[in-house]
């Protein structure tokens, strides 16, 4: 019997990809904080997240037999490495319009930016922790 | 990869962000500067940002945000001079006047641009801070899984 890595590992994975491409999108607000006419842009986290986890493998369970399904497996880990969170972009309702059209304000996109650092570094805290699972299994002590 | 993306994002907007201060340098070293007619005096230079993926800029009411890539760095798309109109001075002692003894000044706005300033020097800081940040997650990333 092999172990489903993508199954043993859960969401976490998943929601890293997602962590990383909203960093990319609240950098991008926070580079453009002072360009004329620029519209700040946010993910739609829970709708991305779940569009990762019902294409990828990560949510489903590790199927019974294995053997000739690691090969489908293998291939919807591979479609959910590539999804794309750019469906799940929205444009942020800004709170105070500036004259110049310009929608960042800094201090949301700065606290925006923290919450999404330390959810990376929880998930990665998380993916740590079963690795370490997975050595002491190996191990044995 | 997206954390990737990030050095090239906030890279942009820091030297974006560091042209707006040698223009802000520029315009407080000259605020003082007279000429002798008002054409040649020295005029406030300001740089135009954009946003390299030019669909950005204001697609109107009811754009599609997700027709647009996620990533959209900043450029500096030009330096423009201020128009407004500078001040002319009586000073005939001085060799730079003209034949009625005015010397033209620069039409630079000292406050507007100390208040400049320290918005370009926040906005420098987020990118910094942006930057910092990515790294350290890209080296959290790098040590899963090793201890």
């Amino acid at each position: 019997m092999s172990l489903n890595l993508n199954a043993y590992l859960g969401i976490e994975p998943d929601a890293l990809k997602v962590y990383a491409q909203r960093s990319e999108v609240l950098a991008a607000n926070l580079a453009n904080a002072d360009t004329p006419g620029y519209l700040a842009r946010d993910i739609d986290f829970r709708a991305a997240l779940a569009a990762a986890g019902s294409q990828g493998g990560a949510l489903q369970q590790a199927p019974a037999s294995a053997g000739d399904l690691t090969a489908a497996s293998a291939s919807a880990s591979a479609s959910a490495s590539n999804v794309s969170t750019q469906q799940f972009l929205k444009y942020r309702v800004p709170l105070a319009p500036s004259l110049d059209g310009n929608t960042v304000d800094s201090q949301l996109e700065e606290s925006k930016f923290a919450q999404n650092t330390v959810r990376f570094q929880a998930a990665l805290t998380f993916l740590q922790s079963r690795f370490r699972e997975l050595t002491t299994a190996i191990v044995g002590q | 990869m997206a954390l990737f993306n990030i050095f090239n994002i906030a890279g942009s907007g820091m030297s974006a962000e560091s042209v707006r201060l040698n223009t802000v340098a520029s315009n407080l070293a000259n605020a003082d500067s007279v000429s002798s007619s008002p054409g040649a005096a020295y005029k406030a230079r300001y740089p135009v940002f954009q946003a390299i993926q030019a669909s950005l800029m204001s697609p109107g009411v009811g754009a599609d945000p997700t027709t647009q890539a996620a990533d959209a760095a900043v450029q500096v798309r030009g330096i423009v001079q201020s128009t407004a109109p500078g001040s002319a001075r009586y000073e005939p002692g001085n060799p730079l006047a003209d034949a009625h003894g005015y010397v033209y000044s620069s039409n630079v706005n000292v406050v507007e641009q100390m208040a400049d300033m320290i918005s370009a020097s926040r906005s420098y800081q987020d990118d910094a801070q942006v930057l910092e940040t990515s790294k350290s997650l890209m080296l959290d990333t790098l040590k899963l899984a090793q201890g």
